[in-house]
């Protein structure tokens, strides 16, 4: 399990900084695709963090919402890079980002159906039975919506947790980008979620781009948190108490001062809105 | 068939050009084209940087008015097939040697190499160097190096470690040799790649090396490739480097 802290993604520009100020940084992150080579200079970084801080591996690329099964070497790959860093924590996404054997680089969309909720618990079971261990699934951010789906995002989320075991990693941010684009309320989205399933809380900055029926909003993780998110945030944590929290900036990488920052409102919010409730661990 | 791979395969088809799948439900209906704009752009600009990051020379060649639409049509005709997206790109090279509007820059093909041939070395395994004293005491007749799993030998039939150099930042201005190059890329002990581009003998001598020869085996055949060749500055130069990884004899 990760600390219920503030952390913050792992990226070679700040080891540097972060190694000479011995960062007060609850765990780090890393995208599991980026550490997939043999060795050299990644995995000599990542193996300097690891050993002085909590890990959470975070894959992008295993498709988990694709038609057919799992890419097996992949998987495989995955497989080695947890045995080697035995991270506290591992998640994926509810998308899917390749077709056939092409990968298409983006966490793509899909309708929620009795069909392909079958086929995302396959995959999660999958997942959790060849890295033995339980992974958390994160909420999309969306641009559309679908005219097949017939369960809604919370529902099928929650269904997905409940035949597989897995737990789910909350992204505040997509939660208001989706429920902003689709004109629907956050608000509502995060009542309806089963919030003890959550394992870890992710924040990130998103773009924005007027549309006639009103603002599109675009997950970038290339900006600062905004402020509804964290409004949105700190309601979280004040219903249930501290919880493991990433802040994302993957695009428009900030110096590691203005990262850290970002973190630490996060991590104050954790000490004021959840300091009554802290469970027990 | 069951509906799913129907729909993926009917959004992948949307996402390369082809018509918007049914279904698709917007806030506002004559939003649907803008909305699923998003999911194009995120494939095409991220796959574009994913390779610009890749081949960094080339980008600087070409410019980036020139890179991004060419990129973009990488992507279309060869995708990558891992998420691994370091590894993606081994077709940049021949596509680029293909591609008419750049059939006057014959060299980019060869840089686009270079810079492939950089990214495997700089992932390639961990493997320790041996201990110095071993090749001190070694018997050239009978000793046979094995090198670091990042040295790669690259032929190349234009001056491309020069042209690579000079795009470097701050990169010195090697000078501009007409001709075929070898290159020689290997990953240091402090993790930096280099490309230093190899004179007859040492190319010869390194052929030999990775070929499993012994070191007189292949002091000779640098000596054969090229007169008063001293074998000892490359055998240094691998040292320094940590790239020999066994002496066997």
């Amino acid at each position: 399990m990760l600390p219920a802290l503030a952390g913050v993604g792992f990226k070679p520009d700040h080891f540097a900084a972060i190694r000479k100020d011995a960062a007060d940084v609850g765990f780090f992150e890393i995208h599991a695709e980026n550490y997939m080579g043999e060795g050299g200079l990644p995995h000599a970084q990542l193996a300097a963090i690891r050993s002085d801080y909590p890990l959470s591996i975070h894959g992008v690329g295993l498709s988990i919402g694709g038609a057919r099964g799992l890419d097996a070497d992949h998987l495989e790959r995955l497989r080695r890079l947890c045995d080697r860093y035995e991270p506290d924590s591992f998640s994926e996404h509810l998308a899917w980002s390749s077709h056939g054997a092409e990968y298409l680089n983006d966490l793509l969309p899909l309708p929620y159906t009795g069909e392909t909720l079958g086929l995302v618990c396959d995959h999660v079971d999958h997942v959790q039975s060849v890295l033995r261990r339980r992974m958390l699934l994160e909420n999309p951010a969306t641009y559309l919506c679908f005219a097949q789906s017939t369960i809604p995002e919370t529902e099928f989320l929650a269904e997905v947790a409940r035949r597989t075991g897995c737990g789910l990693l909350l992204d505040v941010n997509n939660v208001f980008v989706s429920c902003t684009n689709h004109g629907t309320n956050s608000r509502d989205w995060l009542a309806a979620i089963p919030l003890h399933l959550v394992g870890e809380i992710h924040l990130g900055g998103h773009d924005t781009e007027e549309l006639p029926s009103g603002p599109l909003l675009i997950d970038s993780h290339g900006a600062a948190v905004a402020d509804p998110v964290w409004s949105l945030y700190a309601e979280v944590v004040s219903r249930i108490g501290p919880l493991p929290t990433l802040v994302e900036w993957d695009n428009n990488l900030p110096d590691w001062p203005v990262l850290l920052a970002e973190a630490a409102r996060a991590g104050a919010i954790l000490a004021a809105r959840g300091a009554g409730l802290a469970r027990a661990s | 068939m069951p509906a799913h791979p129907d729909f993926v395969f009917g959004f992948d088809a949307a996402l390369r050009g082809g018509a918007l799948p049914t279904g698709l439900i917007a806030r506002d209906m004559t939003e649907v084209e803008r909305r699923f704009a998003v999911y194009r752009n995120n494939v095409a600009v991220s796959l574009s940087e994913a390779l610009a990051a890749r081949f960094p020379v080339i980008r600087r060649l070409v410019g980036e008015a020139f890179f991004t639409p060419l990129a973009r049509l990488y992507a279309e005709t060869d995708r990558p097939r891992t998420p691994v997206l370091a590894e993606w790109g081994a077709g940049f090279a021949g596509f680029l040697e293909g591609f008419p509007p750049l059939a006057a820059y014959p060299y980019l093909a060869d840089v686009a190499r270079i810079e492939f041939a950089r990214g495997r070395a700089f992932h390639a395994a961990d493997a320790p160097p041996v201990a110095p004293e071993i090749l001190a005491v070694a018997d050239p007749e009978r000793i046979r190096l094995m090198l670091h799993p990042s040295v790669i030998l690259l032929r190349l039939r234009h001056p491309a470690v020069a042209i690579w150099a000079r795009n470097q930042p701050g990169g010195a201005a090697m000078p501009l040799v007409q001709g075929p190059q070898t290159a020689l890329i290997l990953r240091d002990a402090a993790y930096q790649v280099p490309v230093q581009s190899l004179g007859a003998g040492d190319c010869a001598m390194m052929q030999a090396i990775l070929g499993g020869q012994t070191l007189s085996q292949a002091a000779g055949a640098a000596q054969n490739a090229e007169a008063n060749h001293d074998p000892q500055v490359m055998l240094v130069a691998l040292m320094r480097a940590g790239v020999i990884i066994q002496a066997t004899e």
